[in-house]
């Protein structure tokens, strides 16, 4: 019997080697798994899964695709589970179990029985690891098996998935799929994927109303595809025979081109607007203190690294609520930030108003202090400030267009914060005060203002306006020591660019400084685009120094 | 009585210590180890690591009795990532300090600064970090990978393994991605890669914006053929690329971006999980299975006193170039600069990772080459790597300038050599 059992494991490994080469050369995983089911009935779920225990991805490659071949319905958990990084295998005995994690305690289960067995360390496992090739390979088996769900977005997915690697059995897994499918864009989908493939059929008709039905489709699978018929390759030969067939792809791709073209238009203003709404969060805090106060803050960014350090804080104290840190965090960074702020007003400018070079050193100064401390507190290297998963991902409205969830919910919150702001400015008592105080000094306090309160409370309000933009930023980039020090320039240039003291000025100085980037950064590049727009900025500012909307009448004046 | 003579005697051994110390300490007669890495600004991140190494690496050292039966002394000065403060710091290091040996340096701008003075007063430089190779100075040991020990085999792996046809090379605008790419592309095209194939696109020293660029190379990568990123990016910039590429769905199975600058340190400060897959060349990895590795691993984090602390190739590249400099100094049995120099070539160290690191004439290392994925754990799996080490060439054989250029320090006695005119050209380097 072992012998028996052996010598059907060097059969099956014999031809399971044969298949991964035609793998290997078409890359194509429904088509091995169709020669191997007709060819080898002896792989079972059992004798398959023992061999995800093999050291070696190359080992890795052939059980995964021995496996595919097996008609089980356990088959799709393994692959899902392997693709997330839940398998694993005891090392004792080398038996393969499914690993769930939830806080503190694991909960191992057997892949064969399903059976819970008690093992309670994570010690007496070893991960089934996976790499590229791995993750590609699960990823079109897990898409050929789910495409029968019942749940419509596993099926949208699965379609979207077949579509990149189209070949005969997905197109017949298409086909089938049509026949019943009721969800419109799924089938919409399938109906690409279908003319993708009937492209290369020799039926001209067939070809026809394939390149007519993939007219409306941006992918990029068709655009190649449609490339590869309409223009000549290297050497100037037609793939194509037909000249009318030609003829058609070739408007087909002038729509597309022009739809594409379209979009990426739309795209650079949604981009710029995004990296306006960033530079809007990080300036109104400067807006208020260096706009409406006149202190030249050079600790700015290091009040928002302040609050992006909160927002990591906060995430260390509550690691199982990613989602909800975020929302704990902001109103967090606004108090630290802001009690920041008050401090470094009521400690060091208050003796220096009216003075702007001392001011400046003065900040410069407590910027040092504040990164320094950083250092000491949390070490020199980055913290990493996870993102919820809301914040992740994008929106895409189609395949050539979406729009990130982090930047959506940033450019939100910028234009909450300015209206906020505006509001406080406006509506509230203290924002009358603060007016006043920057208006006339000496008359607000002839009128009863408590002008060094009211300095104290606005300062505070500009520190904590920067905390909350330090949360904004812990999604974007680093949360280290020197994340303020990135972001100073930029926050100085739209609040002079927008003209100070004024907050509609900082908000359309940030987001034309932003679209105005994006539009350069495709045409001269990153670092020429920044270049340009410091020397429009300079330009700007020669012909009118006091920015975009300069405060008029009396007040512009002092 | 007997009590009274016990004190006595246990004073007059403590006394007797005591004085052995002081006149010990009296002779002065340690060696000293200058520590030039920036301890404050941008580099900071990155180097105050290096120096911590340095500091574990000479206490260790003292603990085995010390080098030539004296002790190590360090002396830490901080350069504060401002680049003509190394050079300054390099000459109170040897002027002042008196130091015999100087471990430091991370960016090539900074070590570009530290080479005239280290060469004026002939002092000894152990640069630990992979840079663009085009130099080889009398005073300084490379101990970090030069381009044929990271970025060459890395693109070799790209094509051969993962079949990439098309190629963007991203990189951060400064001296080592611009020399790098420059390497890579006259590479490429010499394994017949056309030119409309590759993107080479050049971002400025922190740079966050990266929705166009990511939005590019995704438009670039969907023209049909297998599309991958070869990364210079440098330091702080790679926390928002990699965000950006995440929410714009690119995954390491459809365009991998391999890196040269990320590793276990940088990933550390990172959400790892939109990371998974992405690739990474170093000469080390934390997570390489090796007993020596583990010793490692184990000193520094009891050294530092973080069960958490991760090691990266720099750090092993600092460790291997301090054990080469104390085998040196005691086969030469003195720290004079000439002899140490000399005696350094052709000393063999393990390396951590089950090899032998030997430095070759022209001031360069053996190297293993390691490709590795990222984890979620944020440490690397190794997917590929080398059959033995791969010596290290400083002068490219892929740039017209330098194709001809040789440097040996043992026969030659120079270190930019032309092969075809016949003449040193000094300590010039472009």
């Amino acid at each position: 019997m072992q012998r028996l059992f052996s010598i059907q494991n060097i059969l099956l490994f014999s031809l399971i080697l044969f298949s991964s080469f035609t793998v290997a050369v078409e890359s194509n995983p429904v088509d091995s798994g169709e020669i191997l089911s007709e060819t080898v009935a002896t792989a079972n779920f059992e004798n398959s899964i023992s061999l995800f225990t093999e050291k070696g991805f190359k080992k890795k490659i052939i059980a995964v695709e021995t496996l595919a071949t097996v008609d089980d319905s356990r088959v799709l958990g393994v692959f899902k589970a392997m693709m997330t990084n839940k398998l694993y295998f005891v090392k004792e005995d080398k038996q393969v179990v499914f690993l769930e994690k939830n806080d503190e305690s694991i909960k191992v289960s057997d892949v064969i029985s399903n059976e819970i067995l008690d093992i309670t360390s994570k010690s007496k496992l070893k991960k089934i690891s996976v790499n590229n090739k791995l993750r590609r390979l699960l990823r079109g088996y897990i898409a050929t098996l789910s495409i029968k769900s019942t749940d419509d977005d596993v099926r949208a997915a699965a379609v979207r998935q077949i579509m990149k690697n189209i070949n005969e059995n997905s197109y017949a897994l298409l086909v089938k799929l049509v026949e019943t499918e009721q969800n419109e864009t799924i089938f919409k989908d399938a109906q690409v994927g279908i003319s993708l493939w009937e492209l290369n059929s020799a039926d001209k008709q067939k070809k026809l109303t394939a390149i007519a039905h993939l007219t409306d489709s941006l992918l990029p699978e068709v655009k190649t595809k449609l490339e590869s018929i309409a223009l000549p390759d290297a050497d100037g030969n037609f793939l194509e025979s037909d000249e009318f067939v030609r003829a058609k792809a070739k408007s087909a791709l002038v729509k597309i081109n022009d739809r594409v073209a379209y979009y990426g238009v739309l795209e650079n203003v949604v981009f710029g607007l995004s990296l306006g709404s960033v530079l809007l969060l990080i300036a109104i805090g400067l807006a208020i203190t260096f706009g409406v106060m006149g202190v030249i803050n050079m600790a700015h960014g290091e009040l928002m690294m302040i609050g992006a350090y909160t927002a990591y804080v906060v995430q260390q104290i509550m690691p199982n609520y990613i989602g909800a840190s975020i929302f704990v965090a902001m109103p967090l960074a606004f108090l630290v930030a802001g009690a920041f702020g008050v401090a470094i007003e009521r400690l060091v400018i208050r003796f220096m108003y009216g003075r702007p070079l001392e001011t400046l050193l003065a900040t410069f100064g407590i910027s040092l202090i504040l990164q320094q401390m950083v250092r000491v507190i949390f070490g020199p290297t980055n913290q990493a400030v996870e993102t919820p998963p809301f914040m992740s991902g994008s929106l895409e409205f189609n395949p050539v267009f979406a729009i990130t969830y982090n930047r959506l919910y940033i450019f939100v919150f910028s234009i909450m914060v300015l209206i906020a702001l505006i509001l406080i400015l406006k509506k509230t008592r203290l924002g009358l005060q603060v007016r006043a105080v920057s208006q006339n000094r000496s008359i607000a306090k002839a009128m009863g203002v408590r002008s060094e309160w009211v300095d104290a409370l606005t300062f505070g309000l500009g520190a904590g306006i920067a905390g909350l933009a330090g949360v904004a930023l812990s999604q974007l980039t680093n949360v280290g020591p020197n994340l303020g020090q990135a972001y100073i320039i930029d926050s100085f240039m739209v609040v002079v660019f927008g003209g100070v003291g004024n907050l509609w000025g900082t908000l359309v100085a940030a987001m034309s400084l932003g679209v105005i980037n994006k539009f350069l950064e495709p045409w001269a590049g990153a670092v020429m685009a920044k270049i340009l727009a410091l020397i429009f900025i300079i330009l700007f500012i020669q012909k009118r120094p006091r920015g975009l909307f300069p405060q008029k009448g009396r007040a512009a004046e002092s | 009585m007997r009590n009274w003579l016990k004190k006595v005697a246990q004073y007059t051994v403590v006394s007797a210590a005591v004085l052995g110390f002081t006149a010990s300490a009296q002779a002065a007669d340690t060696i000293k180890v200058g520590v030039l890495h920036s301890l404050s600004g941008t580099m900071a991140i990155s180097e105050t690591t290096l120096k911590d190494t340095v500091l574990m690496m000479v206490e260790e050292q003292n603990k085995k009795g010390g080098l030539l039966g004296k002790k190590l002394e360090a002396v830490v000065v901080d350069p504060a990532s401002n680049w003509p403060l190394f050079a300054e710091k390099t000459r109170e290091l040897i002027e002042k300090e008196k130091v015999d040996v100087i471990f430091g340096c991370w960016t090539s701008v900074s070590r570009k600064s530290v080479l005239p003075v280290i060469e004026e007063l002939n002092g000894l430089l152990f640069y630990p970090v992979q840079y663009e190779g085009e130099e080889s100075s009398k005073n300084v040991f490379y101990t970090g990978a030069a381009p044929n020990q990271q970025a060459i085999p890395a693109v070799d792996y790209l094509m051969n393994e993962v079949g990439v046809k098309r190629w963007v090379l991203a990189g951060t605008d400064y001296v080592y991605p611009r020399t790098t790419n420059k390497i890579l592309e006259a590479y490429l095209k010499a394994k017949g890669v056309k030119q409309k194939d590759i993107m080479i696109n050049y971002t400025p020293f922190g740079h966050s914006d990266w929705q166009s660029i990511v939005s590019d190379i995704k438009k670039f990568g969907s023209a049909g053929k297998k599309t991958g990123v070869v990364s210079t990016i440098n330091g702080d910039a790679n926390v928002p690329f990699y965000k950006e590429l995440g929410n714009q769905g690119i995954s390491a199975e459809n365009i991998p971006v391999v890196a040269f600058s990320v590793g276990e340190e940088e990933l550390s400060g990172i959400d790892t999980k939109p990371l998974v897959g992405h690739l990474a060349a170093w000469n080390y990895f934390m997570s390489v299975d090796n007993k020596e590795n583990e010793a490692f691993i184990k000193s520094w984090q009891e050294f530092i006193k973080d069960k958490k602390r991760v090691t990266n190739d720099p750090m092993e590249a600092t460790v291997i170039g301090f054990n080469m400099w104390a085998k040196a100094v005691a086969k030469a049995k003195t720290t004079d600069t000439d002899k140490v120099e000399q005696a350094m070539i052709g000393i063999k160290v393990p390396n951590m990772t089950g090899g032998t690191a030997e430095m070759l004439p022209n001031h360069h290392l053996t190297k293993p080459v390691l490709i590795g994925e990222i984890q979620e754990n944020g440490q690397f799996e190794t997917v590929w790597q080398t059959d033995g080490t791969v010596p290290g060439d400083a002068w490219s054989d892929f740039l017209p300038g330098s194709k001809d250029v040789v440097s040996d320090w043992v026969k030659l006695k120079c270190g930019n050599y032309n092969t075809k005119t016949k003449k040193c050209s000094g300590q010039n380097y472009k």
